[in-house]
């Protein structure tokens, strides 16, 4: 029914859409993870940390 | 069961000692359908075919403004603590506030209704249909409301939250309120209507009573 | 170092107890990522060098590779936020509320995503990016159910009170969903008779099923993966932000 090709533009814009989409959202959870984890490094560096973990260092 | 009944009393009567909150409501319900005339232009065989998508989005926009109404006040000034460690319990309590939010905020809407059916050219018939259907879905409307507003309650910002939370949930009750107008599956919609309002007044007193005590801990 | 007289924990609690889900999730990560890399790699493969033309969609059958897995997507995650609602409220699990706040917004992307694609997909076929079919109708109600819960997650201060209240409007959101979707379909014969959507499902011939459900265990590994960082994260925020607060105190003291 359809033709060869005749939609070319619609398939490049849907995986460039899911391509941004999914990749921005791999990038905000790999941030969000390594700003929490920077955070806690900070914590830890400034002599805040849990009691379990006080053996440390 | 006093208890019950001296609950939504209390509840009228701050609603109407406060002043003109019901009314401004009403008004807010007429302005809607003032304003859409001039949004769509005044043909009326237009605006009549219209009219009850018209009025259901006037109703449904007016009860989601005023639920958040419905337990803040209480939270502010300490009574809805007091309410928590009463005899009656806090299901009984949401489901006396329901009844009273909807003879507050539901049925002076009705009342007005006649307004509208005239401004948007209406027929009599048209428009007793869609009463009929306004009087069995606003219960199932302040029923949602009511869990959106219990689950807001302790939110200083909460009240835009409530709306957009609830609106998405209520849409099957705007579908066949709206659908109980039309000719050919109308009554299959009223059934579907009255189903669905009943399930969710009889489920939203305790789903919104859990929010309340786990908002409260 | 463990304590030899502590009794060892079984596997519910080492489920349970959030440090013990950060050491054992640890060593998910990799292998989760890894295979998530290699079912995309083959799944495109096949998407776009090894599988026919649709005799009734052409080329558009492509779309399909990724509109299916994301539209999959938007049902389970919902499913997994329903299980952990349930976890937070009959069990007191203290991870369930972790993951549903980690699970609402993978799955408004997803859900978008497959909006986006189904939009792409109607315009040759159906000569419109939206018709309100009643399938794309109730995803799209869905779309708007995960922005609330995002919304409502972001409202609270206190996360602990938040996951409670949450949990119930996500059980009362699981509850309702067959509502809406019933009463959008019932909508939808209302005003358009004929369903312009047939899925194929069985029908498919293999060569267009195998990219389909390698791209859909492609995207749902990259769920699975993203959870488990994103509950990881979230249990790490919440040590830091107790963490800092005691310090807070300490210094006030």
């Amino acid at each position: 029914m359809i033709g060869e090709g005749a939609h070319f533009e619609f398939i490049a814009w849907a995986y460039a859409g899911v391509l941004v989409l999914t990749v921005g959202l791999i990038a905000y959870v790999a941030w969000d993870a390594r700003r929490v984890k920077a955070r806690l490094a900070a914590l830890d560096k400034a002599g805040i940390r849990r009691r379990s973990a006080g053996a440390r260092s | 069961m006093s208890g019950f009944g001296a609950l939504i009393g209390r509840d009228l009567k701050l609603a109407f000692r406060a002043g003109g909150e019901a009314l401004t409501l009403v008004l807010f319900f007429v302005m809607v359908a003032v304003i859409v005339p001039f949004a769509i232009g005044p043909d009326r065989p237009q605006l009549s075919r219209l009219a009850p998508g018209i009025v259901w989005i006037a109703a449904f926009l007016s009860m989601l403004l005023g639920l958040d109404r419905l337990f803040r006040a209480d939270d502010e000034d300490g009574s809805l603590t007091l309410l928590r460690h009463s005899s009656l319990p806090l299901e009984a309590v949401v489901a006396a506030k329901v009844i009273a939010h909807w003879l507050v905020t539901a049925l002076p809407l009705l009342v007005a209704t006649p307004v509208l059916a005239l401004l948007l050219s209406m027929s009599w018939e048209q428009w007793g249909r869609t009463v009929l259907a306004l009087v069995i879905g606003t219960p199932g409307l302040v029923s949602f409301g009511a869990l959106g507003a219990a689950v807001t309650v302790g939110l200083r910002r909460g009240g835009l939250i409530a709306p957009v939370l609830i609106l998405p949930l209520a849409i099957p009750v705007m579908i066949f309120g709206v659908g109980m107008l039309d000719p050919l599956a109308g009554s299959g919609a009223t059934l579907f209507l009255i189903a669905l309002s009943l399930v969710v007044t009889a489920f939203s007193p305790f789903a919104a009573a859990l929010a309340l005590r786990a908002a409260g801990e | 170092m463990s304590v030899d007289t502590v009794k060892q924990p079984n596997w519910f609690s080492r489920l349970a107890h959030p440090g013990q889900f950060l050491a054992w999730s640890r060593y998910l990560i990799w292998p989760l990522g890894i295979a998530t890399a290699l079912s995309f790699a083959i799944g495109l493969y096949f998407a776009f060098f090894n599988s026919p033309e649709d005799y009734q969609m052409g080329d558009m059958v492509r779309v399909m590779y990724v509109h299916v897995p994301n539209a999959w997507l938007s049902q389970l995650v919902y499913g997994v936020m329903a299980v952990s609602a349930l976890g937070t409220l009959v069990w007191r699990h203290p991870l369930a509320d972790v993951a549903n706040k980690a699970a609402a917004p993978l799955g408004a992307v997803f859900t978008a995503l497959a909006l986006y694609t189904g939009a792409l997909w109607g315009r040759p076929t159906w000569g419109t990016f939206w018709e309100w079919d009643g399938r794309m109708t109730s995803t799209l109600v869905l779309l708007l159910i995960y922005l609330g819960i995002i919304a409502l997650w972001r409202a609270f201060d206190d996360q602990l009170k938040a996951g409670r209240i949450i949990a119930i409007v996500t059980l009362v959101g699981a509850l309702n969903l067959p509502v809406i979707k019933f009463s959008v379909d019932w909508w939808n014969t209302l005003h358009q008779p004929a369903s312009v959507f047939t899925a194929s499902g069985p029908h498919m011939p293999i060569s267009i099923l195998t990219p389909l459900l390698v791209m859909m265990l492609a995207f749902t590994l990259l769920f699975a993966l993203l959870q488990v960082v994103r509950m990881r994260t979230e249990i790490l925020r919440r040590r830091a932000e107790t963490l800092s607060r005691q310090a807070a105190l300490g210094a006030t003291k």
